[in-house]
């Protein structure tokens, strides 16, 4: 069992929900990111959701967007995330780490070799943003040969039919984006998400964790009543950038206050069951 | 590792490659989108309703079918083969875009699509969709980085002049790379009603193969013109690359004749082996960027490399994934102009023949100038002359040092 599987085995056992922070690695150098990622599970984070910086980040907000250009800006580059991630792996044996990114990265280092990369580092799952699942293989199959999930989405847009063919190769956990758009732009909907949850939990066992428009400690907990995972980036990252000026302690402070707060309020929703 | 097909004609298969380009790289959330435009542009092939009206517009609206001029001065001046110059700058909105616009408008039209959005570059392709988007009656947003907003201001005008709405684009280079994202980030979040015209040969399956069909008019009236006033093929088809539009369309009719050359020019800014130019296949490396496979301007790490060039329409990191397979397969040769190649042959054809050219096929008419001189006066090269200068007249007029 990968650390994924144990660490959705043993939520469920607590009748927990995930709470998933993402940051983007790098932001706003790589010190500072990495003074947070160390700190995110005792903050709460179940499972850390890691961008790995890009130049073109179409499917991302400004938020995000500003988060990668950050990251890029300071220096970041593939094998300084991969380092990031290792250094990581020595102070925490637990808790999983997806790495969420572009394709075009993961293609210029080839993918047989990220795939050896990410798992020797200690990474446990992908998401690749524009990689849909008729054009995943390249990357799904080696990165499974090494114990790595592919993570796949599931979006409004959705029908039944594709959602069979989502779910049939899917591993680790499925992430349902919760609003059609990019990033941090609009609030999620509550009714639709629940709606959503029931026809994925019709096909599959597979944990699904819910991203896209949860901002506030309010909606995490509406959210973790219905979901496995709770995921919020853009309100995360938007801090970074806010207390920029105030120091890399302010800016580490802050993003971790959040942390908690959300996380908080994750952990206190029940995890109910989706009504039928 | 490529099989090399009998035509090369029939590109690309069915999940959207040519060779080891093309295919469908987009969110999630776009993918259902995508896969109901390649089933309506299907259903729409074989409708001969469909090309009936896309005729009676192109021929009405449009004013084709374009001349095709020979260059009587322009070949004197170069003293070798008859040059031939295919008029897309005579179409109503000066340049081939319209021709594309029309096609993907009216599947816009049959898919019940309400809401049009598109990205521009040199603002060729924003003028001709809210040009189509005003003759429909539907709304129209245009995306167009803040650099090109202030090198094609008559193009901002004329936009906002045919009712559409023009925004902005202010990250990363802020040019066309930029505007494309700001578009796809559009389009995911309005899938519903909101019909997105990509203006050139790139995106996911089935824009690089729909756009090179609709453009393809280009071409297969050169091969008729051509034929009727020479009564052969021409030796060597000239057309600038950026994303490639009007290259494919115009190279599409010929790729399967052995004895028709055919050159791609795309842009060299200050020069191939300086850091700013635009020549994605020249210099670049296969990557995934807009929805797919091709060439890309890139570093080692994968991270997109801004293009630059004079020329707002070929200011572009990416290329067509069809061009990046005849690259490889050798049916295409790529070559790249420098800035200052361009604005020579931009001055050259306004004095020479009366026609002053867009900066992008000015980069053409310079390779055309440079190839000319080791050809003879037997031969003929057909160039394509995608569109017309004035919307440069400002960025030429700078670079002169004069001031409008």
């Amino acid at each position: 069992m990968n650390r994924l599987a144990a660490r959705f085995a043993a939520l469920k056992k607590e009748g927990r929900t995930a709470f998933v922070p993402f940051i983007t690695a790098g932001d706003p150098d790589m010190e500072t990111s990495f003074a947070i990622l160390e700190k995110l599970p005792s903050c709460g984070a179940d499972i850390i959701e890691l961008g790995m910086p890009f130049t073109d980040p179409m499917a991302d907000g400004p938020a995000v967007q500003a988060s990668s250009v950050r990251a890029l800006k300071s220096g970041a580059t593939m094998a300084k995330v991969f380092k990031m991630v290792e250094k990581f792996r020595k102070i925490d044996k637990t808790t999983p780490i997806v790495m969420m990114g572009y394709y075009n990265p993961i293609h210029a280092h080839g993918t047989a070799r990220f795939a050896k990369d990410v798992a020797a580092a200690g990474v446990d799952g992908l998401i690749v943003v524009d990689l849909p699942i008729e054009e995943d293989e390249v990357l799904r199959l080696p990165a499974k040969a090494q114990g790595v999930d592919v993570i796949r989405f599931v979006t409004p847009t959705t029908d039944d039919a594709r959602l069979k063919r989502i779910v049939a190769d899917a591993s680790g956990f499925l992430y349902y984006v919760s609003v059609a758009g990019v990033t941090g732009t609009k609030s999620v909907p509550e009714d639709e998400v629940r709606a959503a949850l029931a026809r994925v939990r019709a096909v599959t066992d597979l944990p699904c964790a819910v991203g896209f428009g949860i901002r506030t400690p309010e909606q995490a907990a509406a959210i973790a009543a219905l979901a496995d995972g709770v995921v919020v980036g853009s309100a995360i990252v938007s801090l970074v950038a806010a207390n920029l000026n105030g120091g890399k302690d302010k800016v580490i402070a802050e993003v971790l206050g959040l942390t908690r707060t959300l996380a908080g309020s994750t952990h206190a929703a029940r995890h109910g069951k989706v009504p039928a | 590792m490529n099989q090399i097909p009998n035509s090369l004609r029939a590109g690309p298969d069915a999940s959207g490659h040519f060779g080891a380009y093309g295919g469908r790289f987009v969110a999630e959330t776009l993918m259902p989108l995508v896969l109901s435009l390649e089933q309506a542009y299907e259903a729409a092939k074989k409708d001969p309703a469909f090309h009936e009206e896309l005729s009676g517009l192109l021929t009405h609206y449009v004013g084709r079918e374009s001349p095709l001029y020979f260059a009587e001065r322009l070949t004197a001046h170069l003293g070798g083969p008859k040059i031939y110059l295919k008029r897309e700058d005579l179409n109503h909105t000066g340049a081939h875009k319209i021709n594309n616009c029309l096609g993907q408008i009216l599947l816009a039209r049959r898919m019940g699509k309400t809401r049009i959005i598109a990205e521009t570059g040199a603002g060729q392709h924003g003028v001709a969709t809210a040009t189509v988007a005003a003759r429909f009656g539907l709304p129209c947003t245009i995306y167009m980085g803040d650099v090109d907003m202030e090198r094609q201001k008559p193009n901002v005008f004329r936009m906002r002049l045919l009712g559409a709405e023009v925004k902005g684009v202010s990250s990363g280079s802020r040019t066309l790379k930029d505007a494309t994202n700001e578009a796809l980030r559009d389009w995911v979040a309005n899938v519903h009603d909101t019909f997105y015209i990509i203006g050139s040969v790139v995106g996911p399956h089935p824009y690089p193969a729909m756009v090179r069909d609709f453009q393809t008019v280009i071409g297969n009236e050169t091969r008729a013109q051509m034929i009727d006033r020479e009564q052969r093929l021409p030796d060597l088809i000239v057309a600038c690359v950026g994303g490639g539009s009007n290259a494919a369309g115009m190279f599409h009719p010929f790729v399967d004749d052995a004895g028709v050359e055919i050159h791609g020019v795309e842009a060299a800014g200050d020069g191939v082996d300086t850091p700013r130019h635009a020549a994605t296949i020249s210099k670049g490396s296969p990557g995934v960027l807009h929805g797919a496979r091709s060439y890309l301007l890139q570093d080692s790490d994968g991270q997109i490399i801004e293009a630059h060039s004079i020329s707002a329409g070929l200011d572009y990191p990416g290329v067509g994934p069809e061009h990046s397979w005849f690259k490889d397969i050798g049916r295409v040769k790529y070559y790249a102009v420098t800035d200052k190649e361009a604005l020579d042959a931009f001055m050259l054809l306004s004095k020479l023949e009366g026609i002053i050219p867009a900066l992008e096929p000015a980069h053409a008419i310079a390779h055309v100038c440079k190839v000319a001189r080791q050809m003879n006066k037997d031969q003929i090269i057909a160039v394509c002359l995608s569109g017309r200068g004035d919307k440069d007249i400002f960025s030429v007029a700078e670079k002169l040092g004069e001031k409008l």
